[in-house]
């Protein structure tokens, strides 16, 4: 149910150990996580198995690293961000239909770049300094190398369902809410991140 | 089961035309990415032209591959630059609304003809997605064993 698991992000310290696995890159252990929120850290496994339980995290367990072979003991517990959505709206409304559908005349019709051409200047016109625009549009932006990754797509569902027309549409939008700063997007994909990355435009 | 993939297009302009350039420049490229890739099993090559043209039209090209998993077919397709090569599509070769690309799956060490990859396609675009040709989309799991 949606409305209890995001209901559960109401409390701030179950809020701040969400926040905390899921911007991390890596699988989250109890110890780590206790101490980022600065928790007990018995605290923060009720926690943490709370959103596990809501679906909100996954559970996997492993041996920590660079342990291995007779006497490393049992594998520890560690979390991270579930591959199941939530969405709540009140009331009603229900957008990824519509927009499925649309994808799909637009796909059969072979209109990809009239849809490109509609996103670049829509992020020409909410453009602005990436790093920010792209943290509030939910892209949750990581810099590594000099290059801005991104580990959340927003369109994910969408772009599961279409990838090449929707991907081609975000690096689109991308481009143009990066313009105006001079940065510059391409498409850098691998499994389990968002397929665009910006960079400075020189440094390319 | 493996899963097999056939992809049957026709080009915009001729592959020595300046036009298609974008596509042959990058098809070696893009073929040892899909060889190299995790899951990959084989392809079809003809006499190591990257380009196979099995029908009379000679704006035909076809492709043909299997996989060990949907999931590396996915990841190949949409997860690696092949996903940059792919947005030069609408440019290289002419649109329609018909189907382009058709999966089904196969017993391990098959590896399919041309003939039985052009059935599938036509069976996908008479009857729709369904468990012997299927889609990226509308996929289905193998049939259990008799």
């Amino acid at each position: 149910m949606s409305i209890e698991a995001i209901a559960l992000l109401n409390d701030p310290v179950r809020r701040g150990l969400y926040g905390y696995v899921v911007s991390q890159g890596h699988d989250v252990g109890r110890n780590e996580a206790a101490e980022a929120v600065g928790v007990q850290r018995t605290l923060a496994a009720f926690h943490l198995d709370k959103l596990v339980e809501a679906g909100l995290l996954d559970a996997v367990f492993r041996r920590a690293e660079g342990r291995g072979g007779p006497g490393a003991g049992r594998p520890a517990k560690y979390y991270r961000r579930a591959s199941g959505e939530f969405a709540v709206s009140v009331p009603p409304r229900d957008y990824r239909t519509a927009a499925s559908l649309l994808a799909e005349v637009v796909d059969r019709a072979g209109l990809d770049e009239r849809a490109e051409d509609a996103a670049r200047a829509y992020g020409r016109k909410h453009g602005g300094d990436p790093e920010r625009l792209l943290g509030e549009r939910g892209y949750e932006p990581y810099e590594e190398d000099g290059v801005l990754r991104m580990r959340n797509c927003p369109f994910h569902a969408l772009a599961e369902e279409f990838p090449a027309l929707v991907c081609s549409m975000n690096l689109a939008l991308l481009e143009g809410l990066a313009e105006e700063a001079g940065w510059c997007a391409r498409m850098d994909p691998a499994p389990g991140r968002c397929c665009v990355a910006l960079s400075k435009t020189n440094e390319i | 089961m493996h899963l097999a993939q056939f992809n049957l297009a026709r080009l915009r302009a001729p592959l020595d035309d300046p036009a298609t350039e974008g596509f042959t420049a990058n098809l070696d490229r893009i073929n040892h990415l899909a060889d190299a890739s995790p899951g990959f099993v084989w392809r079809l090559v003809e006499k190591d032209d990257a380009v196979f043209n099995p029908f009379e039209d000679e704006m035909v090209i076809v492709t043909m591959s299997v996989w060990e998993s949907h999931q590396a077919l996915f990841d190949f397709t949409y997860r690696t630059t092949h996903l940059e090569f792919l947005r030069g599509r609408r440019q290289w070769f002419e649109h329609t609304e018909e189907q382009t690309v058709v999966l089904w799956w196969v017993p391990e060490g098959h590896r399919p003809t041309v003939q039985e990859g052009r059935e599938r396609l036509e069976l996908l675009r008479a009857e729709g997605p369904g468990p012997k040709a299927f889609t990226f989309r509308e996929r289905f799991e193998p049939e259990p064993a008799r």
